[in-house]
């Protein structure tokens, strides 16, 4: 077996899901590859060279990949295939590995297995349907696998330990006239990202609006933790969709998960039912997510949140 | 500028209320006798295309859907929301079982060749399998550019100027057209088809397809080994008091 790894990052730093993705190669056998592309992205190369397990870097530096936009992108993956005969293709489950994966897929008409969690044999895998309300174990046909990996199920690799070499990417001379990146506008914000925080609080419906988010901002800026929010609440306008906890948002799996005025909906439950402890507050006591925390209030959360915020030094 | 031709996809799923139960056989979940629905994302696709034709940037909106007899009505649905014609492409018993994102991307673009479309909108994901793959794996199939994850659409002389939903915040890309788009949740807010647009809808031409008329193998490049129930979280304990929920983060070292 051989594994081609993506590596995500912003031309200056890898994203952390790389090292989950790596993890999950690992497990497939065989050496792993990491291929890094960008504009002027000769650091994260660097970077991705000393990670652990990593036996070689590609590198693909272009003007044509700014923005990363998958057009551009998948014929390099497709190049680079052919010459190298990977058994397996991974990357994360990210805005960027769930736009850029099926796109290459296509070209080489494989069927690609989206957002695993597990690996039973190098064709095996285990991903959730229905919004994580049922486990499914897939055996691939395909001659290359071809991954997304859900990255809170795979304990990352240490990020030193490695020493591979770097060599250019076959066919990295692309252009693409079919599309063009503009601007990207990333929230800003001192608090720590969704999926790497250690703590996570996130709202619900029971907020009511989006003024009342404060709330959670001023607890989790206390906490050094990450605001998140239900589906609901984001169908209601009152924050933005890339706070979205859930199947069809993001999947966190903190240390320690509160979830305010948030009822437990299924589809949000399978984003963050991996968290290790469960903190639920919500004056319904019949709300679903008591079902699943390990510790339940049942308290109105305009009472509840700012009693927690005055006693939390 | 001649007004654009739109294709869009329509997937019918167990509708999102309903709680999901694994066969007894534990390769599938119950579909029998329980309720169906159009797949969320597909709605809000639906809906941006008939709101491109009420702007007049499109001409006609095609809805499309593959899959068993019962598709039919998703895709009557489709037209009560104002879609003008449907095509469905059948496909049942064993061959629907191993229907996947790459044969329906194989369909849709021999489709989008064949009614000479210029924009195919699809959901972003499907409820029922949450792949996400369909509208990137068509859009490659035609070597068109992919404006994923689309929670804003502006029309920009023969191009679009799409804002998507990516990790952390928000993105700008322009697409030359013909291109695929797939709605985000905050695209807009899909309408409720009317009785009366029920009614018409019944009346509006729906095409019968089968894959081979398009050239297309359903092909297995998988198979579910097994299908089970996600293992249980156990509740813990209820607590009386802002203080008690206090003294449990300070225990696990939170606080």
């Amino acid at each position: 077996n051989s594994t081609l790894v993506i590596a995500e990052h912003n031309n200056e730093k890898l994203t952390p899901i790389t090292l989950n993705t790596v993890a999950a190669a690992k497990k497939l056998g065989g050496d792993v590859s990491c291929l890094v592309v960008g504009t002027q992205c000769s650091k994260v190369a660097e970077e991705v060279s000393k990670i652990e397990g990593v036996n070689k870097v590609l590198l693909a530096d272009n003007d044509a990949f700014k923005g990363f936009l998958p057009e551009a992108i998948s014929p390099l993956l497709v190049a680079t295939q052919n010459q190298f005969k990977y058994t397996h293709i991974l990357a994360g489950a990210t805005a960027f590995g769930k736009n850029l994966i099926p796109r290459t897929a296509a070209l080489l008409d494989v069927s690609p297995i989206s957002d695993i969690i597990g690996v039973e044999s190098p064709d095996t895998f285990i991903r959730t349907i229905y919004a994580g309300n049922a486990i499914q174990t897939v055996k691939s046909n395909d001659a290359v696998k071809i991954i997304t990996v859900r990255g809170t199920a795979f304990a990352p690799v240490e990020v030193t330990g490695g020493s591979a070499a770097t060599e250019p990417a076959p066919g990295s001379d692309v252009t693409n006239d079919l599309s063009e990146f503009v601007s990207q506008e990333l929230t800003k914000s001192d608090r720590p990202e969704l999926t790497g925080a250690k703590t996570v609080i996130s709202g619900g419906r029971g907020m009511k609006n989006g003024e009342n988010f404060k709330l959670l901002y001023d607890l989790a800026d206390k906490m050094h933790a990450a605001v998140g929010a239900s589906r609901a609440a984001v169908d209601a306008g009152f924050v933005p969709n890339d706070m979205q906890v859930g199947q069809t948002g993001k999947i966190v799996a903190p240390e320690l998960y509160i979830a305010v005025g948030i009822s437990g909906a299924i589809q949000h439950l399978a984003g963050m039912k991996d968290s290790k402890i469960i903190v639920a507050i919500n004056k319904d006591p019949d709300a679903p997510i008591f079902q699943v925390a390990d510790y339940g209030l049942v308290m109105d959360l305009f009472k509840a949140v700012p009693e927690l915020d005055s006693l939390i030094k | 500028m001649s007004a654009y031709r739109v294709l869009v996809g329509c997937k019918r799923v167990i509708d999102y209320a309903v709680k999901i139960r694994v066969k007894p056989d534990k390769l599938g979940v119950v579909t029998d006798g329980v309720k169906h629905s159009m797949n969320p994302f597909d709605e809000i696709a639906i809906e941006e295309a008939i709101r491109l034709k009420e702007k007049k940037l499109a001409s006609e909106v095609v809805a499309f859907s593959c899959g068993p007899t019962a598709s039919q009505e998703t895709l009557r649905t489709a037209m009560a929301m104002g879609a003008d014609r449907a095509i469905h492409v059948e496909i049942d018993g064993k061959e629907a079982e191993t229907l996947q994102p790459i044969h329906v991307a194989k369909l849709l673009s021999k489709v989008a060749q064949e009614e000479k479309i210029d924009i195919i909108m699809l959901g972003k994901q499907a409820i029922d399998d949450d792949c996400n793959q369909t509208a990137q794996m068509t859009a490659s199939l035609l070597n068109w550019p992919q404006a994923t994850f689309a929670s804003k659409i502006e029309n920009d002389n023969g191009s679009f100027k799409v804002t998507r939903e990516i990790d952390g915040g928000l993105e700008t890309i322009k697409v030359k057209l013909p291109a695929v788009i797939s709605a985000d949740l905050r695209l807009n807010e899909p309408r409720y088809a009317t009785l009366p647009n029920i009614m018409k809808a019944k009346k509006k031409p729906l095409a019968k397809k089968k894959p081979s008329d398009y050239g297309v193998e359903v092909k297995a490049h998988q198979q579910v080994l097994k299908v089970e129930d996600p293992p249980v979280r156990q509740a813990g304990q209820k607590l009386e008091t802002v203080e008690d929920l206090v003294v449990k983060l300070k225990d696990g070292g939170f606080v």
